[in-house]
């Protein structure tokens, strides 16, 4: 018997292949684009005075500037402070979670820490905005509480249920042999947590930096809303602006076709370069993970 | 002696991490909720939900941005429930093409991983400018189609794996077509997968602020739904823009912590929806 | 029968919640010697061997009764350091269970847990566990490379030197071999006869043949109840009890 196919099974098989070929095409799009959009300013500025200017000063009338240095810096020093204040709480988190935590407890907290997660960057800006900012120049006697500093503790604050929550998934998958050699040795449940459970999920929880890095990077508005927003060269009680900031904050004024709405456009392909290499390590991390 | 004693301390220690760690969470979350609900709920009231902001009248009101994300989830929904079930559908029942296979999950993933920032530029490159739409809430709505994608597909995937493979050989072996037996018993029994990723998607949009604010426009006054064009070209802010724009430009926290509140009771609405949505589903 | 004995179970029982897994076991294990724990699955040996080292604190919803003493100290007793009990009682579990660490880490956790930072001292008793567990010759070149890249039968004499780097005076082993090829089973057996010189050894085995191997006293476990405790080759020989004989001769279990 020959094999036919009818008609409306084969119009049906297509048009699940065109839905799956959209999901590429979207991603070709986006990649194009970004690097279409990208190249022409980074050509007409120069690489090295793209990349390595310590100047940005894309309105001035006479000698505008398109140096993004600061911005880079700013978005590493700003993932990496996040990593610092955020990584420890939420590892320690998960892990109480995972092993230490009464289940019903862990059931309480769970959901908590997933609602953190849904909360709208813009409601982490506004609360930065209102309480964050205020009580920083109080604290430290600054002219103004718009600082890096702000914008890495709001990070923080929003990296910390995707931290939690990956780490939990790695400390909660590994193996119960190893915890019980552990004790039956005569270490305590905390020591076994942290000398032998937490190692041995050190690949999901290179997973969580990974993942907490990327949305510390790409983050927008949140830190639109606490970090000042002058491209100063960064430090850590100075008003910054970072990659995504820096194309936030001028993209609704830049002139159609200008030399600096195409400068912002640049940006965005560093910050896509930037963010893919992280899904690239992110990828790692989690393959290595799952392989012991 | 001693090295039981500071075995005993570092020990004492580390469980205080732990308990602290967890309690620091807690109370962030305690903090931010119950600060927000402070400045922000006294400040809800029937006019504001109903009223748009006038001069004139002298009312305080968010109707049109309530209005414009309503727009937002309706049309970004429609659009990519269809696209991602479809793609999804083709990885877990048709893709006999590994490497194709392979390249979808993989754009999947990366789509995933870009900040909404790249999606705002490529939306204002792609769709406000190549496509000539400006900026308006049909922009923004179809760069939300493209970010909320690989949510749809993953939890669709995830659910149509756990479909017993029995399921498929029965439909088939009674002689129907695969499509016919994903319509007729597949599906069906993912439909909870489904369900779980709409709300995910109705929750990323509710709460996405970048792609709109350069997408969809700034305005906070009443657009025209009533005519096909006034649909086309409505542009303006859903809540998010609209909190950012009354706290960022125009000073005005009283209204912008009062849409917080209403953000954060939307947010809480959605998972509470998407944990129900989970357990009912899943007993069938 | 002048042995001393180390370990004495009077009237013990022990529930997990509402089901009683050992009913009024009495018996005491000798020191220095091997006893083996033999019966059907869920016949209670393991329990046992595990209310010995308090593992079944980890289980939640567990009561014991009666008494249970090591070296004359109560092992339930309010109070008791389980860390300290555990020192001194070490376990050797059914399936290879060595950390994802390296060889030397996985020997030197238990004196690092306990307090040791001497890298000299830690690297004698590496040597010395190592050896006493007969694996010394197969690892010292590689001491630093991952536990995990050793055979199943290696693994499980590293899990031994591990247990022993503590310097237990007692050694529980679960059924230590069951998870491994005759070879390795071989091997194991073996070296339970040369540790039993320093050490108490108390196993759980479903493998009679290896009972009457390496024992020196053999429990025989039924539904939670001893039936018979006598040395190994008069239970085989000749048991008393015909739930003893049953067993022994095949015809359950």
């Amino acid at each position: 018997m020959k094999r036919r196919i009818k008609p409306a099974e084969f119009a049906m098989q297509t048009l699940f292949l065109v839905c799956g070929l959209t999901a590429i095409a979207f991603v070709l799009l986006i990649t194009v684009y970004l690097i279409l959009a990208g190249l022409p300013a980074i050509r007409e500025i120069g690489l090295t005075d793209f990349l390595l200017g310590r100047t940005w000063a894309s309105t001035h009338a006479t000698d505008p500037r398109f140096g993004i240095l600061p911005m880079i810096l700013t978005s590493v020093y700003g993932a990496a402070g996040a990593i610092v204040l955020g990584v420890p709480v939420g590892f320690f988190t998960a892990l109480f979670l995972a092993k230490a935590a009464p289940p019903r407890l862990a059931g309480l907290i769970r959901p908590a820490v997933n609602l953190l997660a849904g909360i709208p960057s813009v409601v982490y800006g506004l609360v930065g905005m209102c309480v964050l900012v205020p009580a920083l120049r109080a604290w430290l006697d600054l002219p103004a509480g718009d600082t890096l500093l702000a914008a890495m503790i709001v990070l923080a604050v929003m990296i910390l249920p995707s931290v939690i929550s990956v780490s939990d998934a790695a400390l909660a998958a590994v193996p119960r042999e190893y915890e019980e050699a552990s004790l039956a040795l005569g270490a305590t449940p905390v020591e076994t947590y942290l000398r032998v459970t937490a190692p041995a999920a050190r690949g999901g929880v290179a997973a969580a930096v990974a993942l907490g890095v990327g949305r510390a990077i790409g983050e927008a508005m949140a830190i639109l809303m606490v970090a000042g927003n002058v491209a100063n060269m960064p430090s850590l009680l100075s008003s910054v602006r970072f990659l995504t900031t820096g194309i936030a904050i001028e993209m609704n004024y830049a002139a159609p076709g200008s030399l600096q709405r195409q400068a912002l456009f640049s940006i965005g392909l560093v910050l896509f370069f930037f963010i893919m290499v992280i899904n690239i390590l992110l990828n790692l991390a989690l393959k290595r993970g799952r392989e012991g | 002696m001693d090295a039981n004693l500071s075995r005993r301390a570092w020990n004492l220690l580390a469980k205080l991490a732990l308990w602290l760690s967890a309690a620091a969470t807690c109370a962030l979350l305690l903090v931010v909720i119950g600060y927000i609900f402070l400045r922000g709920a006294p400040g809800l009231s029937w006019e504001l939900l109903t009223t748009q902001e006038s001069i004139l009248r002298g009312t305080m009101g968010i109707l049109p941005s309530i209005l414009n994300t309503l727009y937002v989830v309706l049309v970004s929904l429609a659009l990519v429930l269809p696209l991602g079930v479809g793609a999804a559908v083709y990885l877990t029942e048709y893709a006999k093409n590994r490497r194709l296979a392979w390249a979808v999950e993989f754009a999947a993933e990366t789509l995933s991983g870009i900040p909404s920032i790249l999606y705002a530029l490529v939306g204002v490159i792609l769709f406000c400018n190549a496509l000539g739409l400006q900026k308006t809430l049909l922009a923004g709505s179809l760069t939300l189609v493209i970010m909320t994608l690989p949510t749809v597909i993953r939890t669709t995937q995830e659910s149509l794996r756990t479909v017993p493979r029995s399921y498929r050989e029965g439909a088939l072996g009674l002689g129907a077509g695969k499509w016919r037996a994903i319509r007729t018993v597949v599906l069906p029994s993912s439909v909870d997968g489904i369900v779980t990723g709409c709300i995910l998607t109705v929750g990323r949009v509710v709460g996405e602020s970048a792609v709109l604010m350069y997408t969809a426009g700034l305005s906070t006054a009443m657009q025209d739904f009533s005519t096909i064009q006034g649909i086309l070209r409505a542009s303006g802010s859903t809540l998010t823009v609209a909190l950012y724009v009354y706290a960022k430009e125009r000073a005005d926290f009283a209204i912008a912590f009062t849409i917080a509140t209403l953000l954060l009771l939307l947010t809480g609405l959605i998972h509470l929806a998407a944990y129900l949505a989970g357990r009912l589903l899943r007993r069938r | 029968m002048a042995e001393q004995a180390i370990l004495s179970a009077r009237d013990l029982d022990f529930f997990y919640g509402a089901a009683q897994a050992l009913r009024h076991i009495t018996l005491d294990i000798p020191a220095g010697r091997v006893t083996a724990l033999i019966g059907p699955s869920g016949c209670g040996k393991s329990t046992f061997l595990r209310t010995i080292n308090r593992m079944n604190d980890l289980v939640p919803g567990t009561r014991m009764a009666g008494s249970l003493t090591f070296q004359g100290q109560e092992i339930y007793a309010p109070g008791l350091d389980v860390t300290a009990l555990r020192r001194r009682v070490g376990m050797v579990f059914q399936k290879p269970n060595p950390f994802p660490m390296s060889i030397y880490d996985n020997v030197a956790y238990g004196p690092r847990t306990h307090g040791e930072r001497r890298r000299a001292r830690l690297d004698e008793l590496v040597e010395t566990s190592l050896r006493a567990a007969a694996i010394w010759e197969e690892v010292r070149d590689r001491l630093k490379k991952s536990a995990l890249g050793l055979s199943g039968g290696q693994q499980q004499r590293l899990c031994i030197a591990r247990a022993l780097a503590v310097e237990p005076e007692v050694l529980l082993m679960d059924e230590a071999t069951s998870a491994l090829d005759p070879i390795s089973t071989a091997r194991i057996e073996d070296l339970i006869g040369s540790l039993k010189e320093r050490y108490t050894i108390v196993m759980v085995t479903h493998n009679m043949q290896q009972a009457l191997r390496v024992s020196d006293r053999t429990a025989f476990f039924l539904s939670g109840e001893l039936v018979e405790f006598s040395p190994t080759e008069r239970l085989f020989s000749m048991p008393r009890d015909q739930r003893t004989e049953d067993y022994i001769t095949g015809r359950f279990g």
